[in-house]
């Protein structure tokens, strides 16, 4: 019962997670069910109107997801958490409680490919218009503010590239503009950063990555700081303003300072509808126990690899933010001090031919499109990713047509060192 | 007392010691948050006194309305407050006027007025502001857990398996304590810029 703050791997391990009081059953159940029956009429309505705490509907809520909910959060240092089906869908839904038609958004154009296409053609779509700006040059986001600017988002570390962008330096240009700003923590997970420590006011996720960690279950996330206030000018009414769908209610007076994570559950995933199953959230849960010793593995070889390929003569450069040669390095110091992640890319003397004939001949790398698996990953992002940004964009985002990208596992080092010298030096 | 964070054990304290809560504002109106959490404490066995002059004459989940604090007529242990900051102060120095002085003052979410807060600390009311006591016993109880909600606490014991209207055991191993780090900075910057 003291207030005595426990780290971050007995977090991994207990956050959100307590015996089942019905079996005793010590690792967490899947409840694997689309719904819960009430105890009577007035239970149910009181559920219906955010009355009580429970659960409802699968779509809405899931005891086993609500343990995973509450350990990203414990881990994030945040006040809730949602979790939902990929972590595209948790990038729908965090816009959805923050954009009206004919608002905007801005992002880092250093972001992963899948993000890039999401915000450029499918929120066009529904009117969200993102405006884009280079995390290598602050100012470029304050003059990309406008009135009608309504959140700002960023990449922890950058993909493909692993670039670390200075989180604190754009968390002080959204405070200044008075918008949230939305920090995707995938390729550092909160082991390595914790955005909100550096002035986030929401993380997501692709739980699909470093959090389950082993390549078998997609999931996505979305974490409330509980750091912003909603209340203000009107400007965010799903959270301010009383919601017809709820008899009125007003979230961010209800709820608090955890009224975003509520908004994003009761608003977003109960009406847009991207639930994540149960089952994956178990096998999220169980990747996230060891995320801390993993983790420091994945960084660890990252590292090792990183150097070889720096050192290899067939070899044109090497974009890892834990060599010290890096652009990034200083910055990798002051966030990432454990490691600089595990995903980077590098490009090759002998251009496009050489990635693709380094790819077909790697033998322990996997090539796919996934990154965040304690198998080793290669892939070409020009040709998969990233293939339908045009080349200008390509290059911009670090995904020229001489670049390979490697997310490096959790084998030993030697093996990976040795299956990429084959495949470089024949 | 230090009143942008609270240790866990100041709130958990107040929350298992207090038996009679009377609440300023309840309203009958079930979209309001003083209706929710009305229902919640009373449902968690507090023995709940609306106050609320507009009501008189009405019941609230089978609790007659009373005009003011001083027209309960029997000792009662905590004043919940559901108003503005602004109508915080005439509040307290009417709970300063009852005889016995009840134990605690809490102050709702959005609520604080720091001269009413020391006022009451002064004579050793307890005082608790910008909170909610439905959330609080529902963090420390794990129980809000359900919405993904970090209570902050961990236990590694088999909890009872929950029946309707039980009281719910708050004494869990508490993580942070009071809130998240990044929500009390927060917190603190605002009150300090209003």
């Amino acid at each position: 019962m003291s207030d005595r703050l426990p780290g971050f791997s007995t977090l991994a391990v207990h956050a959100g997670a307590q015996p089942d009081p019905t079996t005793g059953a010590r690792a967490t159940p899947i409840y694997q069910t689309t719904s819960f029956v009430f105890n009577d009429a007035d239970h149910a309505a009181s559920l219906f109107g955010l009355q009580a705490f429970g659960n409802i509907y699968t779509r809405i809520g899931n005891p086993t997801n609500a343990v995973l909910e509450e350990r990203v959060a414990a881990l994030e240092g945040g006040t809730a958490a949602l979790a939902v089906a990929s972590g595209h869908a948790a990038q729908v839904v965090v816009l959805q409680q923050l954009l009206q038609p004919g608002d905007e958004f801005i992002a880092a154009r250093k972001l992963y490919g899948g993000s890039i296409n999401q915000f450029t053609h499918a929120f066009k779509s529904f009117g969200w218009n993102v405006v884009w700006a280079d995390s290598d040059d602050i100012a470029s986001f304050e003059r990309a503010i406008t009135p009608r600017t309504k959140a700002i988002f960023i990449e922890s570390i950058a993909n493909p590239g692993g670039s670390i962008t200075d989180i604190e330096a754009i968390s002080t240009v959204a405070r200044k503009a008075g918008v949230p700003l939305i920090v995707d923590n995938t390729l550092a997970s909160p082991y390595l950063i914790r955005p909100i420590d550096h002035g986030a006011d929401i993380v997501v996720h692709s739980l699909t990555k470093f959090l389950g960690g082993h390549g078998n279950s997609l999931g996505g996330i979305i974490v409330d700081a509980g750091t912003f206030d909603w209340s203000t000018g009107g400007k965010y009414p799903m959270l301010s303003e009383p919601r017809p769908e709820y008899h009125g209610i007003r979230l961010q007076e209800t709820f608090g300072n955890f009224a975003f994570a509520i908004a994003c559950r009761v608003l977003g995933l109960r009406d847009l509808g991207p639930a994540l199953s149960p089952f994956n959230a178990f096998m999220i849960l169980t990747g996230i126990e060891t995320l801390p010793l993993r983790m420091q593995r994945h960084c660890d070889n990252a590292k090792a690899v990183a150097e070889f390929l720096a050192g290899h003569p067939a070899v044109a450069s090497v974009s890892y933010a834990g060599l010290a040669s890096d652009k990034y390095h200083q910055l990798a110091r002051k966030y990432a001090p454990k490691g600089a992640g595990a995903v980077f890319t590098f490009s090759l003397k002998g251009g496009y031919d050489a990635g693709v004939s380094l790819v077909s001949k790697l033998q322990l790398f996997s090539h796919l499109a996934n990154v965040g698996d304690t198998r080793s990953l290669v892939i070409h992002p020009a040709s998969t990713t990233h293939s339908q940004l045009d080349d200008a964009a390509k290059i911009k985002s670090g995904a020229g047509p001489d670049v390979v990208r490697l997310s490096i596992g959790i084998e030993d080092k030697e093996d990976l060192i040795a299956d990429l010298e084959q495949a470089l030096g024949a | 007392m230090n009143h942008d964070a609270y240790p866990d054990n100041y709130i958990r304290a107040i929350l298992n010691s207090v038996k009679s809560i009377a609440m300023v504002g309840a309203s009958p109106v079930n979209v309001r948050p003083s209706y929710f959490a009305f229902k919640y404490l009373s449902q968690r066995g507090y023995d709940m006194i609306p106050i609320n002059p507009g009501h008189v004459g009405k019941e609230l989940l089978g609790k007659p309305f009373v005009a003011s604090l001083s027209d309960i007529g029997h000792p009662i242990d905590m004043i919940d407050i559901f108003r503005n900051s602004s109508h915080i102060m005439p509040v307290v120095e009417e709970a300063l006027t009852l005889d016995p002085l009840p134990k605690v003052i809490w102050m709702q979410l959005g609520a604080r007025d720091d001269a009413a807060a020391a006022k009451a600390e002064s004579v050793g009311i307890k005082v608790v502001m910008n909170r909610c006591p439905k959330i609080e016993y529902g963090r420390l109880s794990s129980e809000i857990s359900w919405m993904g909600v970090n209570s902050r606490t961990l236990s590694s014991k088999r909890p009872p398996a929950p029946t309707q209207g039980m009281r719910l055991s708050l004494n869990r191993m508490s993580v942070g304590g009071g809130d998240t780090a990044a929500s009390d900075r927060a917190a603190k910057n605002k009150s300090e810029q209003t």
